[in-house]
């Protein structure tokens, strides 16, 4: 029999080693599935895995989908580093694009170049009040934020579909349920020409780059960390908690905000209702795949970007539906899950002597 | 509206309320024993292609409805191997298997979109979802089984020193879980719609998830919440089709809002919460630790 002992102290290499370990028992399942389909299982992760991204089309699709990716996931890391189980990114980046979108379609017809920094300052404001009512909540009245997250993502969705069909529909819009489009000043300028990857991705790379600092060089990120690996030793040192939770919360709502303006004023230029291809969702996978961690969350965001990829390929070239790129993510955290035991716990032979 | 119409809407009500039940029961069970399976969607979905295809290929109802429950019992399965005896954080290994369960169905059943199948009356399973619910009550309330589930969802260390095996006991009911998830894809794909269409679930998985919580963790509770949560989704509809105006999002909305306000009133005190929800909800269990 085997038999999971705890480790000492959690081991370092496997901490880092878990990640690759997921992704390539990812790959070969997949192989497997592909296979088990009937398609040739190299010839199907290479339209999957390496076709998209072979120009730079393919690259600077790959930049669009990461970019929000990492920034909601490197959000939801202020919340998880806390063990807070925010899983609601995805409302909270709807809100994030209701109202820098809402900001947008007021001036539409406006041309200045304020008008871009409002939709994302609004953006950043509505994730994090949506992600304020899950603190308050928890903080008040002691509500599991699982739960809480979850309904408000859901929440958050029918409101957008009430906007597009409702009082924001686009008066010229044919009664599409959508709004009208963003006027040039509301829209994130392309970093290249002919390309789509915009100026969203500089905002994820700055965002980025102040939540390592934040987490390596601040008291405050010190104060989460702590709180989260052992909220004993937060309290016996005096930690403000409820200023850590709400700070964690609108934090990771403002970043999902922002990410779901980047989306709407970037690649969409205007609000309708499948805004999001589940990327509040699937960052979380981002989050863990990244162990938290900033420089690993831009790894593990262009991985799962991949994915999304690969899946539109697939439709194209293999005809299977998009949807297999669930699969993979799925299946790359379920790996991940599992092979995370070997960070805290060791697996012993039970010998029958011993 | 006249007594026929009335008739109608009720019936409505009832044929489209039914898989929230099986799901919410389902969940029900695992969540009493401890453990938050945030993947009833995916296995919804699963369970309601694998019926499908087999239904196509064979024929045979009867066979559907198996090929469907193993179908959840693989999946929820897995769930409970790599939280049990991996020790995976529930509420993102939950969330992988909705993900997956998104993608696999859609796979599967990719060629089967459109393709026409004699729907199975609802009626027994209707009945059947109340004779599950009433039976789960009992099971709860009056066997010695039953209190030994509660026990390990209320306190997985005192469970395991008195002699119980928690992971056990937690695998089985995570199983039920699953089981009662896949019947009600089985029931959605074969006598509601009858047919496959890619992400036919259409969110039901998270109003069965939040129907356990607005039914405080009580099986008889689950009924009437389902009843109300399917009868307000169902009114909503009729009413927009009599071109009655108004945004039945907010309508749709109520299952979650409603969720909410009930967690706010059992979370603020503390009795109360340990009245309601499992104390172990999500807690993971290492007998070796």
């Amino acid at each position: 029999m085997i038999s999971i002992v705890p480790r000492g102290s959690s081991s370092q290499l496997m901490f880092i080693l878990a990640p690759i370990f997921a992704i390539f028992l990812t790959l070969f399942f997949g192989a497997i599935i592909f296979a088990f389909m009937g398609y040739s299982p190299f010839a199907a992760l290479k339209i999957f895995f390496i076709s998209p991204i072979s120009n730079a089309y393919g690259l600077s699709e790959l930049l669009v989908k990461a970019t929000p990716l990492a920034l909601i996931a490197v959000g939801l890391s202020f919340c998880f580093k806390n063990n807070i189980y925010n899983i609601g990114a995805e409302g909270q980046l709807t809100m994030g694009a209701i109202f820098g979108g809402g900001v947008g379609i007021l001036f539409y017809d406006v041309n200045s170049f304020l008008i871009l920094p409002m939709m994302i300052i609004a953006g950043g404001i509505g994730g994090a009040l949506w992600a304020s009512i899950l603190a308050l909540l928890k903080i008040k009245f002691n509500t599991n934020e699982i739960l809480t997250s979850l309904m408000l993502a859901y929440i958050a969705l029918l409101i957008l579909d009430y906007l597009v069909v409702g009082p924001w529909r686009d008066p010229d819009g044919f009664n599409f349920p959508k709004t009208r489009s963003f006027g040039e000043s509301g829209r994130m300028p392309i970093l290249f020409d002919g390309l789509r990857v915009h100026f969203g991705l500089i905002i994820t790379l700055i965002l980025l780059a102040l939540s390592w600092f934040v987490y390596s060089k601040t008291m405050f990120g010190y104060q989460l960390k702590v709180s989260g690996y052992s909220p004993k030793a937060a309290r016996f040192a005096g930690f403000n908690k409820n200023f850590l939770i709400f700070s964690a919360f609108a934090i990771s709502g403002a970043f999902a905000g922002i990410a779901g303006i980047g989306e709407v004023s970037g690649p969409i230029g205007l609000l309708y209702r499948d805004i999001s291809p589940n990327y509040g969702f699937t960052a979380i996978i981002v989050c863990f795949l990244g162990r938290l961690h900033p420089v690993g969350i831009i790894f593990a965001s262009l991985i799962i970007a991949l994915t999304y990829l690969g899946a539109e390929d697939a439709q194209l070239f293999l005809q299977i539906p998009a949807s297999v790129g669930f699969v993979f993510q799925g299946l790359v955290l379920f790996f991940l899950l599992g092979t995370d035991l070997l960070v805290n716990f060791k697996l012993r032979l039970n010998t029958l002597n011993g | 509206m006249d007594s026929a119409m009335i008739i109608g809407i009720i019936n409505i009500i009832i044929i489209g309320t039914t898989p929230l039940i099986f799901a919410a029961i389902g969940e029900l069970v695992a969540e009493k024993s401890g453990v938050l399976n945030l993947g009833l969607e995916g296995m919804m979905l699963v369970g309601a292609v694998s019926a499908f295809v087999t239904l196509v290929i064979t024929g045979s109802y009867f066979m559907a409805l198996i090929v469907s429950l193993i179908s959840g019992l693989l999946m929820s399965g897995f769930f409970a191997f790599l939280v049990l005896y991996l020790i995976a954080n529930q509420v993102a290994s939950g969330l992988a298997l909705t993900i997956f369960g998104i993608g696999i169905s859609s796979m599967i059943g990719k060629n089967y979109i459109g393709t026409p199948i004699e729907g199975l009356s609802p009626y027994f399973f209707v009945i059947m979802s109340f004779v599950i619910v009433i039976l789960v009550g009992y099971f709860f309330k009056k066997t010695k089984t039953g209190l030994i589930i509660k026990a390990v969802g209320e306190s997985h260390n005192s469970a395991h020193s008195l002699g119980f095996n928690v992971i056990k006991i937690r695998f089985l009911s995570i199983l039920f879980g699953g089981a009662m998830s896949a019947l009600a894809g089985f029931y959605i794909s074969i006598c509601y719609a009858p047919m496959w269409q890619e992400g036919m679930i259409a969110g039901r998985g998270w109003i069965a998830l939040a129907l356990v919580v607005f039914a405080t963790w009580n099986p008889e509770r689950v009924l009437l919440g389902a009843y109300i949560f399917g009868g307000v989704a169902i009114i909503q509809m009729n009413l927009q089709a009599f071109g009655v105006k108004f945004p039945g999002q907010f309508f749709n909305m109520m299952p979650y809002l409603v969720t909410i306000i009930v967690l706010v009133i059992i979370s603020g005190n503390k009795l109360r919460i340990k009245l309601s929800a499992p104390a172990c909800l999500t807690i993971p269990f290492n007998k070796n630790q």
